[in-house]
């Protein structure tokens, strides 16, 4: 029994002298974020080795302020963000509830459409998109060409179909025998009931919408209709900028999401694990 | 479950009507587009134009080779590296879990954007911290932006940083679906850990490491912010120009529209059949 204890032992610490290093190397870009966001410029541009954080945050800062107006850039992605997530859950879960609850013509086209588009490239539809809201519409530099456009997403309807048929039957059944709505039935006995996927999905969304880039690179070009990581990506590249400044920026938008995912592991893994369990 | 069909649609209508408008009709248009001579207004339809000008494009064939280079060798050394992943986090001998899974996930929350310019300043020639690190273990410094295959490995280093974790959740996900009791019998019956994992483990995993490729490649496929922003449009000289930066120096730089809508066609053609491939290549035997 003692030399298979000592074996698990050995097993263990092997494993710990692997995965640790491995855990360092994936932390290390993080911890640079960090670090960089508070040197000065000439502490970033310069030959020493700094691996410990400055106190010059407050300064990067204001760089960052005066190169981009980033406070503005982060209210339109606050606001968007939030917007896109409420409207989004509510339309991934009603669709999510018709497919798990409802038998009904054209319901096998539906869902083969849906998952068909999983592995269907967003570059073929982002041409015409970006002519029909900028031109057609004439919604660029709006906040509803950033929302609407991207409220189209199949592994969330699909993570919703799942969440909704796996509940009884009997439940929804008891209250049409008393002649209850169906979409009284959806909003106060289904969507209550589906409460952890409902978080699950809304974070996943929160965070797609809040680290969007390509199409709000695209649509929303105005400086000040850009959201964050648009106005931060502006920077990168020029010559005479504050890098101090836009590794605050990098922050800014990083370590909020950090203490989201740190508080809300549990939704945020169920949310991405979804894809896995059919 | 009853049949309703009024109550149904009313339900998925407003998903549908998103769906309608900005993915079907754009799906058949940027088809129709990329038949059109784009670059004179009215625009006209001219059917070999941008197709014939794809198929004798040198940018267009260095994109395209750049971009399955960076398939062929990103996406398996990152599917790899998070089996390994997750198969260590699933083991019952790890202590402090919480930090180890804090480790490889985080990258899933941070945006493109923010991670980028970080990997630009650590991977600067003269002032950044690998190249610092490499000369202080007396290994000479390495030139990341300006020679192509540097620059090819920076890139493939970025997204699977930011990736890898994400696949290891989908990964330890299915793991954790793997009911305990055939474990317990293989232990019992003495295979080894090792023997476990390649002939219980994988073979039970597979569709869901078929997803996970899936959903890479695809992602891979359109590469864009990454060269974009890191190695700067491409650079050096194109060697790290994918077909999502053609797409988007034609399609909104030079707004040929019709141009980059063949590019892009092009793109969902390898996707499909890289899709299709794969899920012949993984069937159940029958």
């Amino acid at each position: 029994m003692s030399s298979l204890s000592s074996a698990r032992l050995g097993r263990s610490i092997a494993l710990h002298l692997f995965l640790t290093p491995l855990a360092l190397v994936w932390l290390f870009p993080l911890w640079m974020m960090v670090v960089f966001s508070t040197m000065p410029d000439n502490g970033i541009f310069s030959p020493g080795i700094e691996l410990l954080p400055h106190g010059n945050f407050i300064d990067n800062f204001n760089n960052l302020q005066r190169d981009t107006n980033f406070v503005g850039a982060i209210g339109i992605s606050v606001s968007v963000a939030v917007t896109y997530t409420i409207l989004s859950v509510l339309l991934t879960s009603m669709a999510g509830w018709a497919l798990a609850r409802y038998q009904f013509f054209g319901k096998g086209v539906v869902v083969a459409i849906i998952l068909g588009t999983i592995t269907l490239p967003y570059a073929v539809v982002l041409i015409p998109q970006f002519i029909m809201v900028a031109r057609d519409f004439k919604l660029a530099n709006t906040w509803v060409a950033l929302i609407v456009p991207p409220l189209f997403n199949s592994l969330g309807v699909l993570f919703m179909r799942q969440s909704f048929s796996m509940m009884p039957d009997d439940l929804f059944d008891a209250a049409r025998v008393e002649g209850v709505k169906e979409w009284r039935i959806f909003l106060f006995v289904a969507l209550p009931l589906a409460r952890p996927m409902l978080a699950a999905l809304a974070i996943i969304l929160f965070l797609a919408s809040w680290n969007n880039y390509l199409w709000p690179l695209l649509i929303n070009s105005q400086p000040g209709s850009m959201t964050a990581p648009v106005a931060l990506g502006t920077l990168i590249g020029l010559t005479k900028v504050s890098w101090g400044g836009i590794m605050a920026g990098a922050v800014m938008l990083t370590v909020p999401m950090l203490v989201v995912f740190v508080l809300l592991q549990r939704h945020f893994i169920a949310g991405i694990a979804a894809g896995a369990v059919k | 479950m009853r049949n309703r069909n009024a109550t149904a649609y009313r339900f998925l209508t407003p998903y549908l009507l998103i769906f309608a408008i900005f993915w079907v009709w754009p799906i058949i248009s940027s088809f129709m587009i990329s038949f059109q001579a784009t670059r004179t207004v009215p625009w006209r339809f001219a059917p070999g134009f941008n197709w014939g000008r794809l198929i004798g494009d040198p940018a267009f064939f260095n994109a395209l080779k750049n971009t399955l280079l960076i398939l062929v060798i990103q996406v398996p050394v990152m599917i790899s590296l998070a089996l390994v992943m997750a198969v260590l986090l699933n083991s019952p001998l790890l202590k402090a879990r919480g930090l180890y899974r804090f480790a490889f996930f985080a990258p899933v929350v941070v945006g493109e954007v923010a991670y980028s310019a970080v990997f630009r300043l650590m991977f600067n020639l003269d002032f950044g911290i690998i190249n610092k690190l490499l000369n202080s273990v007396g290994l000479p410094k390495i030139d990341w932006f300006s020679n192509v295959t540097p620059a090819m490995a920076l890139i493939m280093i970025a997204v699977t940083w930011r990736w890898a974790g994400y696949n290891a959740i989908i990964l330890l996900a299915g793991m954790q679906s793997i009911p305990e009791d055939v474990y317990e019998a293989a232990t019992l019956d003495r295979v080894s850990k090792f023997k476990q994992f390649f002939y219980i483990t994988l073979p039970l995993l597979k569709p869901v490491i078929v997803f996970c490729l899936v959903l890479s490649i695809i992602g891979t496929m359109q590469l864009f912010t990454e060269p974009f922003l890191i190695t700067e449009r491409g650079g050096p000289g194109g060697g790290t120009e994918t077909l999502g930066l053609l797409l988007y120096r034609q399609g909104f730089r030079s707004l040929n529209f019709g141009y980059a809508s063949a590019v892009a066609y092009t793109m969902a053609g390898l996707a499909i059949a890289i899709t299709l491939a794969q899920l012949w290549l993984t069937r159940e035997p029958k």
